[in-house]
């Protein structure tokens, strides 16, 4: 599975973003996440990523696009299992 | 004070109990007096495995996914009960002025449900792990913020914390805004939802809890003579008041009117009643001629009736001393569980309700009256009385009492 896809799976279970609302070019903004939202998101991502992921670097965050820039920065690739 | 000065109208009701989600199915369920008390798999493990939950309440469904991922099952219930309440009301949230519009709910505990679960993140996982939504979910005061939100309702907006005696304070403590004028328009009422491992088992050590988990649907049964304590509940409600004037100008229905209240502290024992009934007597007292009413006016009592042993006996005791013997009492709570916190809102929605219709419920499970119990409980079936002044009590652990007189419109 892709990081991307991982990321959604993220948002789906974990936030209640519906699937179809979701592209890389999507804004946390227009899924209608907030800043709390983003830590929630970013802890989401630590726990499926196996990463550290920073307070500020999470606020940074604008799309979808920029998570998957951020994680694959961090080392993450497609997961081999 | 006159008439017009004291009384205020209920315009609106909204319910979601476990007799069912509306103000026509939770009325229905009460009138047929069977209680909905079964076997909860959420509280597989504790010694009392048994509650009152809504049935079929699907948040994600009425609510939709946000509200029903970040929102604490206590907010959700009350959000369906304030939207109800609302249209029933005849009320516009888009067009009203918001600044005239209070709310003021009562609630016991919280996010309780939010609470277990973050802890046992934390303790699984570390405090690094716990949700940033813990506390905006957790706090009580929260719902009335989200029904502000909700809304748009921009008045005075708070929360009542007095136990089991709650959502009667709250409608209390709204009259009294209308009556100070701070607002023209106040949504009332409780909500809770509870029913976790840890406040279960925390009620059951108490000894509060019925333990006739063979048979939950017979388990609560107030003023019987096999009772042996609560079947914890879940549930919410939402009354609409306005002062009468303002009701009666803009064309609104009243359902009936909330015409007395009274608070009063037992100062006796942390959950045990006054077993001479002194504050209950008080707030009972206080509350009937803040009505501008005499004891013999009032013919009907919907009351607190838990279901504990203590409880029941003193309550019956107190309500003949101060109202006399000819009233007609009963207990939703046979039917409804003890929703603790919403419990006190509840039952004044159903006491309107009684008022309107000339209704009154029976209490479930009343097989043999306890001896000790010489009042004219209701019970089996439903009652046709007229009824132009009753009384619907309260009381909660710290011995906080709020009695509320509803009168007919």
């Amino acid at each position: 599975m892709s990081t991307y896809d991982r990321i959604s799976t993220i948002l789906v279970d974990r936030l209640g973003v519906a699937q179809d609302d979701i592209s890389p070019e999507a804004t946390f903004e227009e899924l209608d996440l907030d800043s709390l939202d983003l830590v929630e998101f970013a802890l989401g991502a630590e726990e499926e990523f196996g990463v550290r992921i920073g307070d500020e670097e999470a606020e940074g965050l604008r799309t979808v696009g920029d998570a998957v820039a951020l994680l694959e920065t961090k080392g993450v690739g497609a997961a081999t299992a | 004070m006159t008439a017009a000065q004291r009384d205020v109208a209920v315009t609106g009701l909204g319910l979601v109990t476990p007799a069912g989600i509306g103000v026509d199915a939770s009325w229905a369920g009460v009138l047929a007096g069977t209680g909905t008390a079964a076997t909860d798999p959420s509280l597989d493990g504790v010694p009392v495995d048994m509650s009152c939950r809504v049935p079929g309440f699907d948040a994600e469904q009425l609510l939709g996914r946000k509200a029903s991922r970040r929102l604490d099952r206590f907010v959700q219930l009350a959000l369906v009960a304030a939207a109800e309440a609302v249209t029933d009301a005849g009320l516009h949230p888009a067009t009203w002025d918001g600044a005239r519009v209070g709310v003021v709910m009562g609630c016991g505990m919280g996010g309780a449900a939010t609470w277990e679960q973050q802890h046992a993140r934390m303790l699984d996982s570390g405090p690094t792990k716990v949700s940033p939504l813990l506390i905006p979910m957790l706090v009580p005061n929260m719902v009335a913020g989200h029904l502000a939100i909700e809304l748009g309702a921009l008045g005075p907006n708070l929360v009542t914390a007095t136990a089991c005696a709650s959502g009667a304070t709250a409608i209390g403590v709204a009259r009294d805004l209308l009556r100070a004028g701070a607002a023209d328009v106040v949504l009332t009422g409780g909500t809770e939802a509870g029913l976790t491992p840890l406040s279960i088992a925390g009620f059951a050590q108490m000894g509060a809890l019925s333990r006739r988990t063979s048979d939950p649907p017979s388990a609560s049964r107030p003023f019987d003579a096999d009772r042996d304590g609560f079947v914890a509940a879940e549930a919410a409600g939402v009354l609409v008041l306005e002062r009468d004037a303002d009701a009666t100008a803009r064309g609104a229905r009243v359902r009936a009117r909330v015409s007395g209240y009274g608070a009063s502290a037992d100062a006796h024992h942390i959950t045990a009643p006054d077993p001479d009934g002194a504050g209950a007597a008080r707030a009972m007292r206080t509350a009937i001629a803040d009505a501008g009413l005499a004891p013999d006016d009032i013919v009907h009592v919907n009351a607190h009736g838990t279901s504990t042993p203590l409880n029941d006996v003193a309550e019956a005791r107190t309500v003949r001393a101060v109202v006399g013997d000819e009233v007609s009492i009963t207990s939703t709570k046979g039917v409804t569980g003890h929703a603790l916190g919403a419990a006190g809102a509840i039952e004044a929605a159903f006491t309107v309700l009684t008022v309107e219709h000339g209704l009154v419920p029976p209490t479930a499970n009343l097989d043999s009256c306890d001896p000790e119990v010489d009042v004219d409980v209701v019970a089996k079936a439903p009652r046709e009385q007229a009824v132009p002044a009753a009384m619907s009590n309260s009381f909660g652990f710290g011995g906080q009492n709020a009695v509320l007189v509803v009168t007919a419109a």
